[in-house]
Parts: C-alpha cells; sequence; structure tokens
C-alpha cells in the first residue's frame, strides 16, 4: 500500500511537470509558432502609447528573445531557487517556490495562489457538504418512492438544475435575494472566515446554495440512478430479511453501495472545484482562484494562467489519487496489494 | 422533457419579473431630490445633481476589472486620473464643475497655469506653499521633478503615457532616476527653488498646460519610491490616503489629517471614505447600482448590454440615468495605398455611399452605440467645429451622388477592395457587414477581412506594407483621446509622421504634408484660443482628402447613484466626476 | 393458541400486484400447514409464486404497489393483519432465510462477521464483542474452518460453498423456528450441493426448526421434505406427503415435473424432459384449468379442462390434495399404467 501510495505520488509529480511544460507551451510557444515575434508578445506588457523602443526593452526584459528551452528552464529554476525581479527603484525577491512573477501586478503568482485558496476551499467545501447532503437524500428518497409525486417532482427540478447554467441562477438569486429581498449578501462581499466567521458564512450562503443547486441536482440524479440499481440487489433482499429496519437498510447497505461510484465523481468534481469554481466565483465576485484566472486570462497575464493552470491540475490529480486510494478503503474487492 | 423546457422557461420568466420588480423596487429608494436637477434622463449631463455640503458617509465603487495601476507615474486609464485627484495633485488639473468648464485645466498644486517662455519651449510653475504628504514633509518642486523623471523609466513604467520623454529635454540615453542614477537633468527640469519647477523642451509646445495635469507630475517622495512596486503604497498629497490596499481585491481611502483645505481651491472632500472593490462581476456591478448596494462602477464606461435592454424599455429606469457622449470616434480608414482608392475620387464615392445609420446600428443605436458624424473631432474637444462634406438626408448614404464620384474617379461600375476588422470585436464585423451592404449599392464590393485584435495595428491593418501588398481599401478604426483637446485627439490619428513603415501606428491612412504643418503650427502656440482654430481646420482638411469615413462618436449609458449628492458628468473625462461626490 | 392450529398455517393467501398491464396474481389462494422440525418443499417452474409466498410468509411487501389477502399464522400470531414492524421483529429472529446465490445475497462491503453480527443485533440488545462470538461459534457450526479468522474476511474471499454456509450460519443465529430456504442449492456444485443439503438436514434436527424448501429441483425435495406442494400459476395444484407424491403422484404437472427431474441413474442426455409449452401468464391465466394448454390429457376430461376451473379436491393418497377434473381412478391409472413406466423407462 505504502509504495503504491508512493508510486502514486511519483507518478503525480511528473504528471505534473509534463503539465506544466505542455501549458508553457501553449501560451508561449503556440503564438511563436503562428507568427508572433517577441516584440508582438511584449506589446501585451505595454501601455497604448509604447514606443518600439519600450516594445523592444520590455521584450527583452521579460526574456522573449531567448530560446522557449531557456525560458522555460528559468520559470522552473525559480520554482527551486526563487528569483529576483529588478522593479526599478527597488529590486524584488521571489522566494522558492517561486511558481511565477506577474509583470503586469508585479507580484509573485505562489502567494496570490496561496492567499485565494482559502476562498476557493470555503466556497467549495461549503457547497460540496451541500450538494452532497441534498443530492443523496433527494436522490435516495426519489429512488425510494420511485414513481411518486416526489420522486417526479425532484427529477424535474434537477434537471432544471442541471440544465440551468450557474450565470443564469447565480444572477437570478443575486437579483431576488440580495438586492430585491435583501435576505443574503451581494456580490463581491467574501469576509475571510477568521475575520468574522458569521460573515464569511453570510457572504458565502447564496454562492453556496447556488452551486450546490447545480451539483446537488447532478448528484440527486447519480444518487437515484444508483440507489434504484442497488436496492434491486439480492444483499439488499437478504438486509431485509434479517429484519433490518428499513432506514437501516436503506442507508447502511442501499446508499453504501450506490456511494462508491458517486465517491469517484465526487472526487474528480471536488478536486476541479478546488482549482477554482470559475464560473461562480466570477459572478458573485469572490476573489477565489477561480476568479485568479479569469482575470489572468482577461488580462493576458500568462504567469498567473500558468501558475493557476497548474495549481487546478494539482488538485485534480490529486484528487485523482485520493478517490483511488479511497476506492480500496470503500470497496474491499479492489483492495491494492 | 417538455415539462423541464417549461420549468426552465418559467424560471427565465420569473427572473425577468423580479429583476423587473427589483428595479421598480429600488425607485423607491431613490433619493427626494431637494434643488438641483430632476431625476429624469441627463439631468446630471450638464448641471449639478442633488447638490449638498454635506459631510460624511462612505463612498462605495466597483470596478469590473483590475485597477490597471494607482501609480500616478504610470496609470493611464480616463477613469483612474478621474479618481487619482482624490489622492494626489498634480501642477495642474481638470476643473471639477459641470459643464463645457469642466474640461479646462485649472491650477492644482502649482498657483497658476504655466507660464511659457522662449516661444513656448520653456514652461514654469509655481508651487503653492504648504502642501504636505501624508507624511507631513512638504511638498517641494523636487518632488514633482522627481516624479516625472521616474515615470520615464518605461522598463519600469511600460505602460505609462510617454509624453514627457517625447518632449522634454532630457540628456541622450537618458532612462530615469533608477538606472541613470546622479545623472544631470537640468537641460530638461530645472528647481530654482523649492517653489519653481521650469521645463525645458526640444520644441515650443503650446498645450504644455495638459501635460502639467498629467497625473505623472503628481509628486513622489524619493525616499518612499519603491518603483515597480510604488503602486502598493502611494504617498498621498490629496485629501484622502491610502486605509488598506488588498492587490487586485479592494482598496479603501480616508481621509488625510496633512491635508489643508486652505491650500486647495478646488476639493471639496465631502466623504469621509472611498471603498473600491476590484475585479467584480460587470452585471453584479449593474445590479447593484440599480438596487442601491453600489454608488459607482468606476471604469465609467456605462452599463452592460443586459442592463441596456432593461434601461431602453422602461422609462423610470431611463430617468435614473445619464447619457454622456465620449471623446471616442468610431471610423474607417480608407486607404489612398490601395489603388483604385488613390483616387479621391473612389474615396469621395465611398464617404457619399456609406450607411451611418447602419454604422451606429452595429455599435449600438443611438444610446450605447452614438451620434453620427460628419467630423473626426468629437463635439466636446475645444475647438470643434460641426460639419459634414458628404451628407445624405436620413444618413443613410447619398448614392447618386457616390456614383456621380466613381464615374469621376473612372469606375462607374464600382470596383472590388477588402476591409480589415479586429475578430474579436463582433460591433467591428457588424460594421463591416453594414459597409459592404451599402457600398454593394453602388457597385463596390468588399471583401471581409478579420484579423486578430492582439496583432492588428503592429501587423496587419497598422502595417503599411502589409495593407498595400494585401489590398486592405478599408480598415475598421477607433480613437480616443488622452485628454479632450486637438492635440490629444489628432495627433496619433492624422500626423502622417507616426506612421511606421514596420507597423504599429493608430494612423494608416492619413498622409498629408499640409496637415503635418498645421499639427506643427497648433502644438507651438500657445495662446489657447488661437490653438484651438487649428483643430477644426485640420479636421476638415482630412475630410476633403476621404481619408476617413468618420462613423459614430460613442455615447455611454451610466446609471446615477442615487445616494450621492453633487453627481454630475465631467467634460474631461465623460463621466461622473468622482472629485466632488458627496453622500446624500 | 387456538387448538389443533399447526405452527405455521397459511389460509387461502392471495398476493396480487396491480400493473400497468392488469393485476399479476402472483399467490391466488394458497393453503397449507407445517409443523416444527418438518420440512415443506414448494416446487414449481419459475415465475410459479414460490419466492412471493416466501415474501408473503415473511411480511415482505410494500402495500403501494401490491395487494395481500388470507391468513398466515406463525406460532399462533396473525402476520397478514400485524404491523410491519412486528412482522419485521420476526424476521431473521422466529423466521429466517437462506437464499440462492450466496455471493450477491451477501454485501460485497462487509465483512460475513460483520454481516452475522448486524444480524444477531437486531434482534439482541448485545455488545458487538458478545454478538462476535456468536457469529464465530455460528461458522464453526456450520462448518467454516477456523471460524475466528475467516469471520473478518469479505464475502469474496469465501469459496461458494463456504458462502452458502456463512449464509446458513446468518439465517441460523437467531435460533429461528422457521427457516425458508429459497433455491439454497442451485449456484452450487453437485458434491457442495450435497454437502450443503446435509448440513441443513442436520441444522433443523438440532434447532427442531419449521423448515420451507422452495426450489424447482424435485432432487432437493426428495432429500429434504416430510411435505410437498406443487405450485402452478400461483396455485397449488398438488399438496402431499413427500412419500405421496414421488410415488403416487396424481396431477399431470407434476408428472410433468417428475419426468425432467435429473436423476443418477441415467445417462444425461436422457435426463431431461420439459414439460412442453411455457408458463401461463399470471394476468390472464387460461380459462378453466390453468395447466390445460399444456396438458396431454386435457381432451379426457370433455371439455371441462378449458371451461371449469378444477377445484383441489381429496385425492388418492393420505391428506392428498390435487386440482384436476380428471376422476382420482383414472389419474391413478393413467400413473400406474402409462405415466410411470415411461419414466423407469
Ligand atoms: N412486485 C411485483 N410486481 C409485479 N409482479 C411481480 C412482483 N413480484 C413478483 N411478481 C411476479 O410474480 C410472479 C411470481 O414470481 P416469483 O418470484 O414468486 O416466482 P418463482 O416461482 O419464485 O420463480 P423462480 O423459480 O424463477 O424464482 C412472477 O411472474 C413475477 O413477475
Ligand atoms: S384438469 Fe384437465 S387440463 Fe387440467 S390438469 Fe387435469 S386433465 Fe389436465
Ligand atoms: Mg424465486
Amino acid at each position: 500500500m505504502i509504495t503504491y501510495i508512493i508510486r502514486r505520488l511519483f507518478a503525480a509529480v511528473v504528471l505534473l511537470f509534463i503539465i506544466s511544460a505542455a501549458t508553457f507551451g501553449i501560451f508561449y510557444l503556440i503564438p511563436r509558432l503562428v507568427g508572433a515575434t517577441p516584440e508582438t508578445l511584449a506589446t501585451r506588457y505595454v501601455g497604448r502609447a509604447a514606443t518600439p523602443e519600450t516594445v523592444h526593452l520590455i521584450a527583452e526584459k521579460l526574456g522573449f528573445y531567448d530560446p522557449l528551452w531557456l525560458q522555460y528552464g528559468r520559470w522552473v529554476k525559480a520554482i527551486f531557487t526563487g528569483a529576483d525581479y529588478n522593479l526599478g527603484a527597488t529590486v524584488e525577491h521571489c522566494p522558492a517556490p517561486c511558481f511565477g512573477y506577474s509583470f503586469i501586478t508585479k507580484q509573485p503568482v505562489w502567494p496570490e495562489l496561496i492567499d485565494r485558496l482559502p476562498v476557493t476551499l470555503s466556497l467549495a467545501v461549503g457547497a460540496a457538504i451541500l450538494w452532497l447532503v441534498l443530492g443523496l437524500s433527494i436522490g435516495t428518497l426519489s429512488a425510494l418512492r420511485r414513481g411518486s409525486f416526489l420522486d417526479r417532482a425532484a427529477m424535474t427540478f434537477s434537471l432544471a438544475g442541471v440544465s440551468m447554467p450557474i450565470f443564469f441562477t447565480g444572477m437570478v438569486s443575486l437579483l431576488v435575494f440580495s438586492y430585491t429581498l435583501d435576505w443574503t449578501a451581494p456580490g463581491g462581499s467574501y469576509t475571510p472566515f477568521t475575520e468574522s466567521p458569521s460573515e464569511w458564512a453570510y457572504a458565502l450562503l447564496l454562492p453556496w446554495l447556488v452551486l450546490a443547486l447545480q451539483f446537488s441536482a447532478q448528484y440527486a440524479r447519480l444518487t437515484r440512478a444508483g440507489m434504484l440499481e442497488t436496492m434491486g440487489e439480492d444483499y439488499i433482499r437478504t438486509a431485509r430479511a434479517k429484519g433490518l429496519k428499513e432506514r437501516d437498510v436503506n442507508v447502511k447497505h442501499g446508499l453504501r453501495a450506490a456511494l462508491t461510484p458517486i465517491l469517484t465523481i465526487f472526487g474528480l468534481d471536488f478536486g476541479l472545484l478546488l482549482g477554482g469554481a470559475v464560473l461562480t466565483e466570477q459572478v458573485f465576485s469572490l476573489p477565489g482562484l477561480g476568479k485568479y484566472a479569469v482575470d489572468a486570462i482577461t488580462n493576458n497575464d500568462l504567469p498567473k494562467v500558468l501558475g493557476v493552470t497548474l495549481m487546478a491540475a494539482f488538485f485534480v490529480v490529486v484528487a485523482n489519487l485520493i478517490v483511488d486510494l479511497l476506492y480500496a478503503v470503500v470497496d474491499p474487492r479492489v483492495r491494492l496489494g | 422533457m417538455r415539462k423541464s423546457r417549461a420549468l426552465v422557461a418559467g424560471a427565465a420568466a420569473l427572473a425577468l419579473t423580479l429583476s423587473a420588480a427589483a428595479c421598480g423596487g429600488s425607485d423607491d429608494k431613490g433619493s427626494d431630490n431637494s434643488g438641483g436637477a430632476k431625476p429624469e434622463f441627463n439631468a446630471a449631463l450638464t448641471q449639478v445633481f442633488n447638490p449638498s455640503d454635506k459631510k460624511g458617509g462612505t463612498i462605495r465603487l466597483a470596478n469590473s476589472g483590475d485597477w490597471d495601476t494607482l501609480d500616478p507615474g504610470e496609470t493611464y486609464y480616463g477613469y483612474s486620473w478621474n479618481f487619482l485627484r482624490l489622492y494626489g495633485r498634480g501642477l495642474l488639473m481638470f476643473k471639477p464643475v459641470p459643464g463645457a468648464e469642466g474640461n479646462t485645466v485649472t491650477p492644482d498644486l502649482a498657483e497658476g497655469l504655466g507660464t511659457p517662455s522662449d516661444g513656448g519651449k520653456t514652461w514654469t510653475y509655481k508651487i503653492r506653499k504648504g502642501v504636505k504628504f501624508e507624511d507631513g514633509t512638504e511638498v517641494t518642486s523636487k518632488d514633482v521633478k522627481y516624479a516625472v523623471l521616474r515615470s520615464i523609466d518605461k522598463e519600469t513604467f511600460p505602460n505609462g503615457p510617454a509624453y514627457f520623454e517625447g518632449f522634454l529635454n532630457l540628456p541622450e540615453g537618458y532612462k530615469g532616476p533608477y538606472k541613470s542614477k546622479g545623472v544631470n537633468t537640468d537641460s530638461a527640469i530645472t528647481t530654482p527653488d523649492d517653489q519653481t519647477i521650469v521645463f525645458h523642451l526640444k520644441q515650443a509646445f503650446g498645450g504644455f498646460d495638459y501635460f502639467a495635469a498629467l497625473p505623472q507630475t503628481v509628486p513622489v517622495p524619493e525616499a518612499k519610491d519603491t518603483g515597480a512596486k510604488y503602486k502598493e503604497h502611494v504617498v498621498s498629497t490629496g485629501p484622502y490616503k491610502f486605509e488598506t490596499n488588498e492587490l487586485g481585491k479592494s482598496f479603501k481611502l480616508v481621509r488625510n489629517d496633512k491635508w489643508d483645505a486652505a491650500t486647495d481651491p478646488n476639493r471639496k472632500a465631502l466623504p469621509d471614505a472611498y471603498e473600491v472593490q476590484l475585479n467584480v462581476n460587470a452585471d453584479d456591478i449593474d445590479n447593484r447600482l440599480l438596487s442601491g448596494d453600489l454608488d459607482v462602477d468606476v471604469v465609467g464606461t456605462g452599463v452592460q448590454p443586459a442592463t441596456l435592454g432593461r434601461v431602453v424599455g422602461d422609462p423610470t429606469l431611463k430617468a435614473s440615468t445619464d447619457n454622456p457622449t465620449l471623446a471616442r470616434l468610431w471610423y474607417t480608414s480608407i486607404n489612398p495605398t490601395v489603388a483604385p482608392l488613390d483616387n479621391v475620387d473612389c474615396r469621395k464615392a465611398i464617404e457619399y455611399a456609406a450607411d451611418k445609420v447602419g454604422y451606429q446600428t452595429a455599435y449600438g443605436g443611438p444610446l450605447a452605440g452614438g451620434d453620427i458624424t460628419g467630423t473626426i473631432l468629437p463635439p466636446m474637444i475645444p475647438g470643434y467645429e460641426k460639419f459634414d462634406l458628404y451628407p445624405s438626408a436620413d444618413g443613410t448614404g447619398d448614392v447618386a451622388k457616390a456614383k456621380e464620384h466613381l464615374a469621376a474617379c473612372g469606375q462607374p461600375n464600382g470596383f472590388e477592395t477588402n476591409i480589415a476588422y479586429r475578430a474579436e470585436r463582433p460591433k467591428e464585423k457588424a460594421t463591416a457587414e453594414a459597409l459592404q451592404q451599402s457600398l454593394a449599392r453602388v457597385g463596390i464590393k468588399l471583401t471581409l477581412k478579420p484579423f486578430p485584435q492582439g496583432d492588428y495595428f503592429s501587423q496587419y491593418a497598422g502595417n503599411p506594407p502589409y495593407v498595400k501588398n494585401n489590398k486592405l481599401g478599408l480598415n475598421l478604426n477607433g480613437w480616443g483621446a488622452d485628454w479632450n483637446d486637438g492635440f490629444g485627439f489628432l495627433s496619433q490619428i492624422v500626423d502622417s509622421r507616426v506612421i511606421r513603415e514596420t507597423g504599429g501606428s493608430s494612423n494608416t491612412s492619413v498622409r498629408i504634408p499640409e496637415v503635418d504643418q498645421l499639427l506643427d503650427k497648433a502644438s507651438s502656440e500657445t495662446d489657447a484660443a488661437k490653438r484651438d482654430a487649428y483643430w477644426a481646420q485640420i479636421d476638415k482638411r482630412v475630410m476633403e482628402e476621404a481619408v476617413i469615413l468618420p462613423g459614430v462618436t460613442a455615447k455611454s449609458l451610466l446609471i446615477r447613484p442615487k445616494t450621492l449628492s453633487n453627481v454630475f458628468v465631467s467634460d474631461a473625462y465623460n463621466m461622473y466626476d468622482y472629485l466632488s461626490l458627496g453622500v446624500a | 393458541m387456538p387448538d389443533g392450529q399447526a405452527f405455521l398455517e397459511v389460509k387461502d393467501l392471495k398476493i396480487h400486484f396491480p400493473t400497468d398491464d392488469g393485476v399479476v396474481r402472483s399467490v391466488d389462494g394458497l393453503t397449507f400447514k407445517l409443523e416444527r422440525g418438518k420440512t415443506l418443499g414448494i416446487v414449481g417452474e419459475s415465475g410459479s409464486g414460490k419466492s412471493v409466498t416466501s415474501l408473503g410468509i415473511r411480511g415482505i411487501y410494500n402495500h403501494r404497489n401490491s395487494k395481500i389477502s388470507g391468513e398466515i399464522w406463525l406460532d399462533g400470531k396473525e402476520i397478514v393483519s400485524a404491523s410491519q414492524d412486528d412482522v419485521r421483529k420476526l424476521r431473521g429472529n422466529q423466521m429466517a432465510m437462506i437464499f440462492q446465490d450466496p455471493l450477491s445475497a451477501m454485501h460485497p462491503y462487509y465483512t460475513v462477521g460483520h454481516q452475522i453480527v448486524e444480524a444477531y443485533r437486531v434482534h439482541h440488545n448485545v455488545s458487538k464483542k458478545v454478538a462476535r462470538k456468536h457469529a464465530v461459534d455460528m461458522l464453526g457450526r456450520v462448518g467454516i474452518p477456523q471460524p475466528d479468522r475467516r469471520v473478518d474476511d469479505y464475502p469474496h474471499q469465501f469459496s461458494g460453498g463456504m458462502r452458502q454456509r456463512a449464509m446458513i450460519a446468518m439465517a441460523l443465529v437467531n435460533d429461528p423456528q422457521l427457516l425458508i430456504a429459497d433455491e439454497p442449492t442451485t449456484a452450487l456444485d453437485v458434491t457442495v450441493q450435497a454437502q450443503i443439503m446435509d448440513l441443513m438436514h442436520d441444522l433443523q434436527a438440532e434447532f427442531n426448526s419449521a423448515l420451507i424448501v422452495i426450489t424447482h429441483d424435485l432432487g432437493v425435495v426428495a432429500e429434504l421434505a416430510d411435505d410437498v406442494l406443487v405450485m402452478y400459476g400461483g396455485r397449488c395444484i398438488e399438496y402431499a406427503s413427500a412419500a405421496t407424491i414421488f410415488e403416487r403422484p396424481e396431477h399431470p404437472y407434476t408428472w410433468g415435473l417428475l419426468g425432467s427431474m435429473p436423476r443418477m441413474d441415467r445417462p444425461v442426455q436422457e435426463r431431461l424432459v420439459p414439460i412442453a409449452g411455457s408458463p401461463p401468464s399470471l394476468i390472464n391465466l387460461p380459462k378453466g384449468c390453468a395447466f390445460s394448454p399444456r396438458c396431454v390429457y386435457e381432451e379426457r376430461t370433455g371439455g371441462l379442462g378449458t371451461t371449469v376451473a378444477p377445484e383441489l379436491t381429496r385425492a388418492g393418497g393420505t391428506n392428498h390434495l390435487v386440482r384436476c377434473h380428471l376422476p382420482t381412478e383414472e389419474r391413478q391409472r393413467l400413473w400406474v399404467e402409462e405415466v410411470k413406466p415411461k419414466l423407469e423407462a
């Protein structure tokens, strides 16, 4: 088991390097292949009145004249050794792990990612709890009362939930609950948990609900399908024959088995979400990783884009690993040597 | 399946009703204005809405993106220059008053406007006594000199305007105080005493007072300068200073107790604080403005398309908006380097055949798109004259006249050429299509050529060899001035000397030696009235050559803050004046 | 207990499922008795209602999609009219169940021990430790080697025969007085089948419980049962002692079943003579005798077979009931003269 984990972790690190190289390639190599020169790349970092001299200066400063492998090598090296950036009157040291330095905001990327992670984490964890509770219970009830009014209502609702995009549900719920009824916080009112737990929850309530709505709809459908399948299994018949209470039959035997495939999907969903709940963070102006990614892309701030992409990839890879390990814990039939 | 669709449709309908209710509901919260203009459409366009001297309160602003930079030496956005006056005092500033007077410069840190000598090659400013930085040290002419010189370092401040390095008589190879440490710069700026600063130019420039109104003249204490990081801790000279500054998220300005109202004739400093949120979802900004949860969309470029639709359809909503004209022209360059457009009559045929109503529609109609125009200059530029050399009855073009000119040009059946536009801009695409249709009426056949906007000027439409070789007869273009005067507006788009063979210039079609000469005369003229007279002359001359097809002068639709006092549109920035606002 | 009542008495049991296509009459008027220490075999083709009968006795039906009527008396308690929770408390405790496929019948995510412990603790308020000791004991008694170790194994770590033993252990852990085994050996290979049957036999003797063996394998019945109930289309068509059923069966369907019974003394290819035709629809039973479309003796009833439904009437053996229009004598004659010789040929 331990060697398995180590092997997987090692593979994860290698994978991250490949992803970093690929991302680097996408943002730095492809533009060159389609004809961009170091100067045209540099125009993204200068103002609208920039002279050719300024453009040249910046292209040089950003190392755009160097071969790509050298640029990538510099980037990788900075991760391990840190790097220095000349800011005119001062020199800023970007300490290891220096995952890039933004020439637009004059900030090292890594501390910003760390700074924004709690926001995304808060959003993801809260929403995940909500959607698991909602999705699993609605799905279970629907499956147990298959064909009932509750089932049909829940499934219609969840189809709507799945098919309505977050920027729609988000905007509408903000309009209704924040701006008309004044029950929930307006967009952009995130407060860190460490500052005020109550304001933190107040600001996140609506994003949690909106995100959870989308996911719980999906999870309700998954749970229902899974439950319908497991409730037809022979071991459920056995559980009843033992005289177990119906609730225990449903939960301990039915849901438990139905949960396993959901666990896999949940792991991936959650991992993806940790990389940034892009739409939700955008709609509610939450300063998390997703918003960070959107802003970075809008501003063409490549070091940030690269950093946040890697961070997201990291979470997906780790989530994958955890799911695989958990799978073995949950389903004894796939125990690993 | 059908049921669920109905449900989604129902939810959408519900959302619309609720949003309508939200707007209706928010109307009740609207201020009962005592005095000043009525809360009607354009109420704050030329007069003060809700005038008041009440102090206190916090003004809440939001920016849908990041602030370009708070560093006065590098910031290059109108909204930022508008806002910066709260924490920085340059030599001069635009007057915080409604109407055309708001587009005039007035002394701020300086005691008066600049005194030109040597025929406009030297400009002297006297600095007020008693103006202090937020740490209590007094501002001297050396702090202004340092601020201007540091802004020249384009490696550190690549985004800032480049007027000073272009005009100041700097030593050869000077790269700013960080790299060229200890270099004597007296050839460019001298500070004979703490209260005097003298600028020495390479050539006479009559409009130097506009340079003196740039935020780059806001003093920076050398000891506190951290280069590119200074934007994180700008040292205030205005009535407000930074209390917090969370990069990319928010910042807050609070009162600066070292600011002395006695030294400042322009600022009322009504609110106690300004809170600015960054990177806020643009649609959310509109909704919060309408509900009163937010006061100002600080970027000031107007509402989002979704909100526009709501405002147009709702008279009560519309009454709480202002619709200023911007100093921005959407136009089409007609390139004489591409045959048969080397013939002026062929160009005139295009001027006549173009349907400007279609142009306007492509940009969003009269409210959000702008006003149809026959001139290059927008109306708020001093010296502007209204004219249209190629008029048509209803703005949809004059086909008969166009055909006359085609005949004169030797192409009676029309000709073929290409029209370039920026692929990422749907409005430009719509415009190109509208032109394609209207020019087809006289046999001029246009082929649409989209190009990526990042390289549009450097590689394609602004690259003269490319234009010629690929027969880009027309290309869509747009221009906004750095400040509202003829030099700021015209110099980059009608001066043939800014065209570079290697590409990158906004001027793609105007090469008229006479215009270049007029520009030189105008720019060295130190008498404002005489100078302004040149601009209309240049405008007409370019239009006679028919190398620019003006489309619309842009407009924006602003949601007027209902909770604030002293609201008016600044003619200098064409958005609300941020210096004067108070909390009602 | 009302006098003369047997340990288990089922009277006119009907279990119907109303569906969109019509009412499925899975069990339609079933009556039988069973005493402690005795074994009843219920046989019949697939879909004849055997398992539904078992569900009915164990009170596992959903009131929203099924209709049940009649009486089921277990040790003096009526089950049809009892509350769901009362019946649940009997389940696994007074009456236990052994299922056909022990791999799918045990939960793959819980250890065998856990599942036995769970079964015990539903009905006994004891600590997990005590219950576990019980589980280990039980596993030992059903012949699992090293039960204290194997108790923590998961079902997939057991062989098929061990799993079935574990299932039996789980069923017997609460000392049930009624044991229902639904196809207990079908999934097992022949040698293991024999072991399991021996085991059930021994355990039944030891616990003195009543046993219902549901199967379509008459071999199993021959091995275990005292009485046999033959079901067809949701009804009992012949009910008698095992000896009677094997020696002088009177229903043409039972004859068919016997004909398809595997016998060790014959070569494989001749062993099975399936009954021609297919089982009846439980929604629309054939008019008259349900078996008539497949019955080779139908014309001997003079048209009655396709028009009038036969009643369950006394037949030749003691306590022998048969549902057929043919007179007893003729049936006995047919058996002796025509059917039996063919079966033995
Ligand atoms: N919930 C239900 N709804 C409708 N029909 C049902 C339901 N449960 C069982 N049936 C039907 O009742 C009939 C009898 O089923 P049952 O399971 O008792 O057969 P069986 O004799 O046990 O067959 P097998 O030997 O295959 O196990 C079948 O036709 C089945 O389809
Ligand atoms: S009643 Fe007739 S059809 Fe039915 S089993 Fe007896 S002989 Fe056959
Ligand atoms: Mg069955």
